[in-house]
């Protein structure tokens, strides 16, 4: 019954996703009022009905009912109430359904706060949503239904794969879902702005929020995916540059060059018709991201020919949004009237600048990503690219932009001064110098890469606080001044210091983790020590405990430092029964940003254990950035102008207008 | 990511019951500078039967295969090309995670510069072709005493937000 109703909710969605996608056209077109206001309601309801249809699958993942095809294959009685939960999104049919929610709950967002738009606009946006709803609605129903029954509903369920049943699963794929599908929200802006043949720089201002809290969500979706995998798969890697990941990296790329542009369109009204392109990239690289995942061309080129209804179905999806929107702006771009001007050393010079070598990355992972796949089908040769091929061309891409990161927010708009700017940075680059000097005493011998790179991270980190302190006039004017001045502060300017040392600090994570990573393989008794990086490790003992689905082998390790005893670690090997399948979790002792990390591998015939244990420096600091850098987000989007500032600017300019 | 975790999860189960280790501690040479090699190019190795992992990473069996005859390579004496080659010409092209600059791979390899370069020269073009027009466009914009008074009004409005702009 829960099972038929969710099902049925869905199909109701659908029904008001396609009214949705004309009546406010036709109104907008028409002039009529009433039409174009149906696009909220519609909107409302389809976050009602599709928001039904989720409850229902959880409802029936929560309950176990095992004559639903779908809670059979990835559920079992005695999983945890958490991973019942998670296991909704944790395979192909629910995690889609979890995907159109949060599209429905997007548009939702816009029908509910969007009342200072203007109302075409609002209509062309939430048209153009529900276009996009409506397909992914009809693929779930022709292709993925989560609500299938069994005939025969078997006693239990297959369980969910066990290194999924983690809480990264409870946070990951949300968060991430957040960030693709927010960035929905700028490519309909887009799209209804190529429609209107209208932009100005209020649709900037409401674009902007949008694209950052889309932002915000992806680049945490994406910190903790790296991090899950980090401790779970076993082996301490945190970005293996597996084309799933690339996947998410590419929107990630094309949304923070999209999230700079926007500045610039909205202060200086100038790169309209770039900020159109790239949302327009943005979405597509999305959607280009859930093709590559949910139609399994990525496992193999030939599973996806075997069973191609799926992936045919999302590439036919992919083509015509991806077709028909480029379409409409190579139709449409030219009449969009350019303006505001700036000479090359300016703030939106260094703005574009900043565009260019964003695309450029995002061109390489999709490049990477692709390449094989299209190699493979057009002439049958089979060739990788993996991790070396990126860190080859990834890392001369970053160094430049690095280079420049701090020299924008100190550039004026229009005609800025590089000079002065230069000047200003003096101390980051003298910060910088003393850094890299430093560590290239202490590691006297050892890779000169590091000490530069580290050097690059601390000039961007002082470029932001010389930002801070240029705006708040510190150590220029009384302290007083200076306190008064940086409560004045915009909170965004606050927001972009924070995220530009966000980049910093992760670059420091991730030159200390793969320059000075310690680690000790070997076999170990009862009894024996390791020692890596300074600590002493004693295996105490080797037992076995039984968890609620699983049973499971833990060491207990002794961490010693300079003969005093820190802490004890118990890494553990699980073996869930069902599915036969085995994980490893790995222990972690954090020492202000470095951590400690065990995994276990298999007993030896002769009792010892295989155990991997590594000193990892810094290695926090990898996440720490990327959280520091949706930290600023968040405070950019707090921003009074963002808050409160929309409805003024709207009036105004659609008042300019009427006096052209 | 999450499709990443899963395939890990199947390639253990399909291949090992019980997963081992990436590097095993029986495998490791005594000699540490070979041995650093030896992981340097495990690195750039591709455990073929794995979905975009290296050997130094995966637990497959074949991995394992793969590692131990990189050591042996190694201990026979063979520079790290020497290894390469062989492993190429016994398994191909794919098993390279970093693919050589050929004519199948032009492309790969000749992309980011060219977007970047193209991108430079797609600027600097733009950047010099606007001012001509521009100062054509904007020598005759005199505001009316009437907008003045609104760009003002509208200045005020707007004058907390950002001072030094």
């Amino acid at each position: 019954m829960i099972a038929e109703a969710g099902h049925y909710a869905l199909v109701l969605a659908l029904g008001l996703a396609l009214i949705q996608s004309v009546v406010p056209m036709l109104g907008a077109r028409w002039g009529d009022l009433a039409l174009m206001n149906v696009a909220r309601s519609t909107a409302l309801a389809q976050l009602l009905f599709v928001g039904a249809s989720f409850t229902a699958l959880v409802m029936l993942h929560v309950t176990s009912d095992f004559s639903v095809v779908n809670v059979f294959e990835n559920s079992h009685s005695m999983k945890p109430l958490i991973y019942k939960i998670t296991g909704v999104w944790g395979n192909h049919e629910g995690s889609m359904l979890l995907w159109v929610s949060i599209l429905a709950l997007f548009g939702g967002l816009v029908a509910a706060f969007g009342s200072n738009l203007p109302l075409t606009l609002r209509a062309h946006v939430l048209a153009v949503q529900a276009w996009i709803a409506s397909a992914f609605y009809l693929f779930i129903l022709l292709t993925s239904n989560p609500f299938l029954r069994i005939a025969n509903p078997p006693i239990e369920g297959r369980d969910l794969n066990p290194v999924l049943q983690d809480i990264g699963l409870a946070v990951h794929p949300p968060m991430l879902y957040l960030g693709y599908v927010g960035f929905s929200i700028s490519f309909s802006f887009a799209v209804a702005a190529l429609i209107e043949g209208r932009i100005d720089a209020a649709w900037a201002r409401w674009v902007r929020p949008w694209t950052l809290l889309a932002w915000i969500f992806l680049t945490l979706g994406i910190a903790m995916g790296s991090y899950w995998a980090y401790y779970e798969l076993g082996w301490g890697g945190w970005w293996f540059w597996d084309p799933v990941e690339n996947a998410s990296l590419m929107p990630w790329l094309a949304g923070t060059a999209l999230l700079h542009s926007a500045v610039v369109m909205e202060k200086r009204n100038a790169l309209k018709v770039w900020t159109i392109l790239l949302s327009i990239l943005t979405f597509s690289l999305s959607l280009l991201g859930t093709f590559l995942v949910r139609s399994g061309v990525l496992t193999s080129v030939h599973a996806f020919a075997t069973d191609p209804a799926r992936g045919v179905f999302i590439l036919l999806i992919l083509c015509l949004f991806i077709g028909g929107s480029l379409s409409l702006y190579a139709a449409r771009a030219s009449s969009l009237k350019q303006g505001g001007l700036f000479a090359p050393i300016s703030r939106e010079g260094a703005l574009v600048l900043n565009n260019l070598f964003l695309t450029t990355a995002c061109a390489t992972v999709f490049i990477g990503t692709l390449y094989p796949l299209a190699l493979e089908v057009l002439t049958g040769d089979k060739i990788s690219v993996g991790a070396p091929f990126f860190n080859l061309t990834f890392a001369p891409l970053f160094v430049p932009l690095m280079i420049a990161v701090p020299f924008g927010p100190l550039l004026a708009w229009k005609r800025g001064d590089l000079l002065g700017a230069a000047q200003r940075l003096t101390a980051a680059g003298i910060a910088a110098l003393i850094a890299i000097a430093v560590l290239w005493a202490w590691t006297r011998g050892g890779s000169s890469f590091a000490p530069l790179a580290i050097g690059l991270a601390v000039f961007v980190i002082g470029g932001a606080l010389t930002d801070l302190a240029e705006r708040t006039g510190l150590f220029r004017l009384p302290f007083g001044t200076t306190v008064q001045r940086a409560r004045g502060l915009p909170r965004a300017a606050w927001g972009t210091a924070f995220a530009h040392a966000g980049v910093g600090i992760a670059l420091i994570g991730i030159v200390c983790e793969t320059t000075w990573n310690s680690e000790y393989i070997g076999t170990m008794k009862p009894g024996d020590v390791a020692k890596v990086a300074g600590y002493e490790l004693k295996l105490d003992d080797i037992g076995q405990r039984q968890g609620p689905n699983f049973r499971e082998m833990v060491a207990r390790f002794t961490v010693g430092l300079d003969g005093k005893s820190l802490s004890v670690m118990t890494p553990s090997k699980r073996n869930f029964t069902t599915r036969g399948a085995s994980t490893t979790e790995a222990a972690l002792l954090t020492r202000g940003a470095s951590q400690l990390y065990i995994s276990l591998g298999d007993i030896a015939a002769d009792g010892g254990i295989a155990v991997r244990i590594y000193h990892k420096p810094m290695v926090l600091l990898i996440w720490f950035g990327p959280v520091l850098m949706a930290f600023g987000g968040f405070l950019s989007l707090s921003d009074r102008r963002l808050r409160v500032g929309a409805p003024k600017p709207a009036k105004a300019a659609r008042a300019l207008q009427a006096a052209e | 990511m999450r499709r990443a975790l899963a395939a890990v999860a199947l390639a253990l189960a399909v291949s090992a019951g019980a997963p081992a280790f990436a590097v095993q501690p029986d495998e490791i040479m005594a000699d540490p500078a070979k041995e650093a090699r030896a992981r340097e190019l495990s690195r750039e190795l591709r455990c073929m039967v794995c979905q975009n992992q290296s050997i130094d990473d995966s637990e497959a069996p074949l991995a394992r295969d793969l590692r131990v005859l990189v050591r042996e390579r190694i201990a026979a004496g063979d520079s790290d090309r020497q290894v390469i080659d062989f492993l190429v010409a016994r398994y191909g092209e794919f098993v390279l995670l970093k693919p050589r600059f050929n004519p199948h791979t032009l492309l790969l390899w000749l992309v980011p510069p060219l977007v970047l370069v193209g991108g430079g020269v797609a600027l600097w073009r733009f950047g010099r072709r606007r001012p001509a027009a521009s100062a054509a466009a904007t020598s005759g914009a005199h505001l009316t005493p009437e907008e003045e008074s609104r760009l003002a009004a509208l200045m005020s409005e707007e004058a907390p937000e950002e001072r030094r702009t």
